[in-house]
């Protein structure tokens, strides 16, 4: 049985759990090809842009995860809200970190290109959700071979699209 | 993306974030850098670490070649895509006899197949070449050990070669076999030089995975060379390499006189011929092709960095490994 409370994840795997059991598998097994993507290239410039103003910008805590924006709120730069399920619940697990930490703090995602911003609160509904989410992660990691490809509809986006869909046709 | 090739003596230099070349007589030549993925170094060139860090920031590989202009060595950027994993499950189909002989045993049909590809676009008396390395192949199969394999593929190799004084159309490229320490003539030239520019090719596509590239499964996996290369490097020698000098020469744009003899007994391309190839070979790599199952246009240079990721995908129980067997 899992203890949830010995889980630790990083707030990326927690995005790759909601996105692809596949991606997240191929990540925590250390075969990544998000360095030459342009659009992780893109994120990067985003959050080197925008939001200088802001006090604390990338705050690393416990090794583990790194909040973009850190002040009276936790929040987070997104260059869109495609995949906004995902970035809501990476955002409600900073947030679950920082509490059990005893800091409590409301998040905010932020859409720049989109002029956008949403907010997330970490109920207590939330918090079963991310502990459902931590021994999800857990068990895609621990299967001994990849999860099987399914199609969906952002993998030509994605940089593993070469990786996962190369094949040979007898 | 692209190679640079430098054959005159000078220096390479950082300015700033990117590099010039300065040839002997002072005349400056500033390279930019983020479109670079490999420098090949024919010439004599002086260089200091502060240029070496800045290919390793960028990640450009840098190759050396001595004056002969065979293969010397290569100056790789520390590699950013480590993975203990694959290198355990990498070790795992090498120990194992059964799984390396299945992977060797693949890297040998893909390079059958485009070697037999190759005899097939040259119709006229082929027939009996393309029969003889069919009756061999058959056997490839039945093959117990890794130089038992080794064996067979020498076989259909020189067979293979015999075919080639059929696609050459001008005699003075004929030859009587394959020699390659050192190579006499100029077919043996081209093919050598070739090769090894193949072989860094694979190399460079190779360090952008996780593989390891020490451990091989139809090549001896040694110390000295990164032996992976030459298994994948099979697979293309036949499909890029071969084409291409037959082609050269069927042209006519590579000529006696891009050649030179050393004591009338080593034969090698000079400058020229050099240039000539490279400037075909890089067109080559770029082009590109319809992937059938990625939908996509891919390069044959992208083509072997998916022949990595199939590799990869077989060894941590994915997907089975096939060879890619050129279909256009």
């Amino acid at each position: 049985m899992l203890n949830v409370d010995e889980l630790k994840a990083t707030g990326l795997s927690v995005q790759y759990y909601l996105v692809c059991h596949r991606k997240l598998w191929l990540s925590t097994h250390q075969i990544q090809f998000e360095q030459d993507s342009d659009r992780v290239l893109e994120g990067k410039v985003l959050h080197e842009q925008t939001y200088n103003k802001h006090g604390n910008k990338e705050v690393l805590i416990d090794n583990l995860i790194k909040i973009d924006l850190f002040g009276d709120y936790v929040g987070e730069v997104k260059s869109s809200s495609r995949m906004q399920q995902s970035d809501r619940m990476q955002l409600l697990y900073y947030l679950y970190v920082l509490k059990q930490a005893g800091i409590n703090k409301v998040g905010k995602l932020h859409y720049p290109k989109e002029k956008k911003v949403e907010e997330v609160h970490l109920t207590d509904a939330a918090v079963k959700e991310v502990e459902k989410v931590l021994i999800g992660i857990q068990v895609v990691k621990d299967k001994s071979t990849p999860p099987p490809l399914i199609k969906l509809p952002y993998c030509s986006k994605c940089a593993y699209y070469s990786f996962c869909w190369v094949g040979e046709v007898d | 993306m692209k190679d640079i090739f430098i054959f005159n003596n000078g220096r390479l230099k950082r300015t700033d974030s990117t590099i010039q070349f300065i040839d002997a007589d002072g005349k400056k030549k500033t390279i930019p850098i983020v479109q670079v993925e490999n420098i090949h170094l024919f010439g004599e060139i002086d260089m200091n670490t502060s240029f070496l860090n800045l290919l390793t920031q960028q990640g450009v590989v840098l190759h050396t070649y001595n004056y002969y202009g065979y293969y010397s060595g290569s100056f790789i950027p520390r590699s950013k895509q480590v993975s203990g994993y694959i290198d355990v499950r990498q070790a795992s189909h090498i120990l194992d006899p059964q799984k390396r002989i299945f992977i060797a045993r693949q890297f040998i049909y893909g390079a059958v197949h485009h070697m037999l590809k190759n005899i097939r676009q040259h119709k006229d008396g082929s027939e009996v070449y393309i029969n003889t390395i069919e009756s061999v192949r058959v056997n490839i199969e039945n093959a117990k050990t890794i130089p038992e394999l080794m064996g067979m593929e020498g076989n259909i190799r020189k067979i293979y070669f015999q075919s080639f004084n059929h696609m050459i159309k001008n005699e003075f490229f004929h030859f009587v076999k394959r020699e390659k320490r050192p190579p006499k003539d100029p077919i043996n030239a081209l093919i050598s030089f070739g090769n090894s520019i193949m072989y860094t090719t694979v190399l460079s596509e190779l360090y952008k995975t996780q593989l390891n590239p020490t451990m091989s499964f139809l090549h001896e996996p040694s110390v000295k060379r990164y032996s992976l290369s030459l298994d994948l490097a099979e697979i293309f020698k036949p499909l890029i390499i071969d084409g291409l000098i037959v082609s050269l020469i069927n042209n006519r744009v590579m000529k006696s006189n891009h050649f030179e003899y050393i004591e009338s007994e080593i034969c090698l391309l000079n400058d020229e011929g050099r240039k000539i190839f490279l400037k075909a070979y890089e067109e080559k790599l770029s082009k590109t092709i319809k992937h059938r199952t990625l939908k996509r246009q891919t390069s044959y240079r992208f083509l072997i960095r998916l022949e990595c990721y199939k590799l990869i995908k077989h060894i941590i129980g994915d997907t089975t490994y096939k060879p890619l067997k050129a279909w256009w």
